[in-house]
């Protein structure tokens, strides 16, 4: 039976776990992720899942425990958040070059120093090129509609890699909202029962070895074909939205548009922060104003095409980054980077300018939204943008 | 699988799928120092054998006969180890000289 719960965002994805019911979940508690992983340790403990829980020292251990589970054949989850995420590092490459199907929350929290526990999305920004796939939620509701999508994106025998799915400390993982539930056997029956695709270490009819020594004759081969397995995510992200939509009635897609069609000015933006600029373009639009927004959803692989293509027809576009890439160029934020490169390659000639926003979970307000909307309208105008970056609300 | 297979035709993510294929990998090319036995004063312990982390000391009927040289690195373990110090450890370019001769 479908229900509905008000929980917060973390509680939602230990409920999307509970009904995946996963053969392996190691996990390190870290803020403000530690409700997910609390939650679900909860769950195994009053026997609602079968899971093998491990609890380890570190996340490094925590990845580690993951890649070496799902080489053996179990289906495999993780969550972590910030410097959890980076401690992470070295075995978030090793897990996606082994093509081993991970799914992991990442609750986005500033990374340090100074230390901060609050969100922006340094964290999985800085592992956008360690090969996994990266999906941003904007509430609780859609944090578990994504977890369970990912499972059936990281298992697809095309893809066959890690899956992150993201959403915003503190704002999501801890803000309680209305979040459907849909009946565990409905849930079961979307992913299906897992058969890796691949041989596993514990096949003792057909040994294999996991993560040889790959030298220069094959080392470049391994990273071609995981470019292969890339491109293929973004036609299986589709299917399994299409899917998912025909099975329980919401609509995902690479990313998401809102009175964007016929809008003059347009902001990009990922997660939370979306839901507060629906209800500015709203505002704005009762005003006449013609303004829209558009919230990517997967940002690896970076779908390029398809945002260039979503905003041909906008004359000024603000992108709005919660994170800084230190030393690109102006010190932009990262979508702002891979949207003008999308632009260049898939054409539109509107200036855009970036908006960083909200480091270390500087609040952001409507107000402060209008104000990029306005300064939008001044680009309009002058057809100039004066600044490639500008700092929100930052003294 | 052919030597020099292309990136659509080789296993996923690094996998070997074949048992024991390390024999076919020769290492013996890293060596900078080539162990040689004097036969006359070993006494057949076969510490070397426990010891080689390379599997590279060649035994027959429980007696040590040598080393494989396709795969011994050179590193030394069996020299260490034998309690009657019946292995040298000598510089590669010695041979070298020797086969140029």
């Amino acid at each position: 039976m479908r229900e509905f719960l008000a929980i917060d965002g973390n509680a939602a994805v230990a409920h999307a776990m509970r009904q995946i019911n996963p053969d392996v979940v190691a996990a390190y508690p870290i803020t403000p992720q530690t409700s997910t992983v609390q939650t679900f340790a909860q769950y195994v403990a009053d026997g609602l899942v079968k899971t093998e829980y491990v609890t380890v020292e570190s996340e490094h251990s925590a990845m580690s425990a993951c890649v070496g589970a799902a080489a053996a054949g179990a289906r495999v989850m993780t969550a972590t958040s910030s410097c959890g995420l980076a401690l992470m590092w070295e075995i978030l490459y090793v897990a996606a070059s082994m093509r081993l199907p991970i799914v992991m929350l990442d609750v986005n929290r500033a990374l340090s120093g100074p230390i901060n526990i609050h969100c922006d999305h340094s964290d999985t920004m800085g592992a956008r090129d360690a090969g996994w796939i990266q999906i941003f939620s904007e509430n609780p509701q859609e944090s578990y509609d994504n977890m369970i999508q990912a499972v059936r994106i990281a298992e697809h025998p095309d893809v066959l890699l890690p899956v992150m799915v993201m959403h915003d400390g503190f704002i999501t993982s801890h803000g309680m909202e209305r979040v459907e539930i849909f009946d565990d056997k409905e849930v079961q029956d979307f992913i299906g029962e897992y058969k890796p695709q691949f041989p596993t270490l514990l096949d003792v009819r057909k040994p294999v070895t996991y993560g040889p020594l790959d030298f220069y004759d094959y080392y470049f081969e391994h990273k071609r074909q995981q470019v292969e397995g890339v491109a293929h995510a973004t036609q299986v992200i589709l299917d399994v939205a299409a899917e998912f939509e025909r099975k329980f009635g919401r609509k995902y897609g690479l990313f998401e548009a809102y009175r964007l069609e016929d809008a003059d000015v347009a902001i990009v933006v990922l997660s939370s922060t979306a839901g507060t600029t629906r209800t500015v373009v709203d505002k704005l639009r009762a005003q006449g104003k013609k303004v829209g927004l558009l919230k990517p959803r997967v940002f690896r692989p970076f779908p390029a095409k398809e945002l260039a293509d979503a905003l041909r027809h906008v004359k000024a576009v603000g992108v709005m980054d919660r994170s800084i890439a230190f030393g690109a160029m102006s010190c932009a934020g990262p979508l702002y980077l891979e949207i003008l490169a999308a632009q260049r390659i898939y054409g539109g000639n509107m200036p855009i300018a970036d908006y960083v926003f909200g480091l270390g979970g500087r609040d952001i307000v409507p107000p402060e939204i209008e104000g990029v909307y306005a300064d939008l309208y001044k680009i309009l105008e002058t057809g100039k943008v004066a600044n490639l970056v500008t700092y929100l609300n930052v003294r | 699988m052919p030597k020099g297979t292309g990136w659509r035709d080789i296993p996923r993510g690094g996998l070997i799928e074949e048992a024991g294929n390390s024999v076919e990998y020769k290492t013996g090319g890293w060596r900078a120092f080539r162990p040689v036995v004097d036969k006359q004063r070993c006494t057949n312990c076969l510490f070397c054998w426990v010891f080689c982390p390379d599997s590279s000391i060649l035994v027959s009927d429980e007696k040590m006969v040598g080393f494989d040289l396709e795969h011994c690195k050179g590193c030394g373990v069996c020299a260490k180890v034998c309690p009657v110090h019946c292995i040298d450890m000598v510089e590669e370019t010695a041979f070298a000289k020797e086969a140029e001769k």
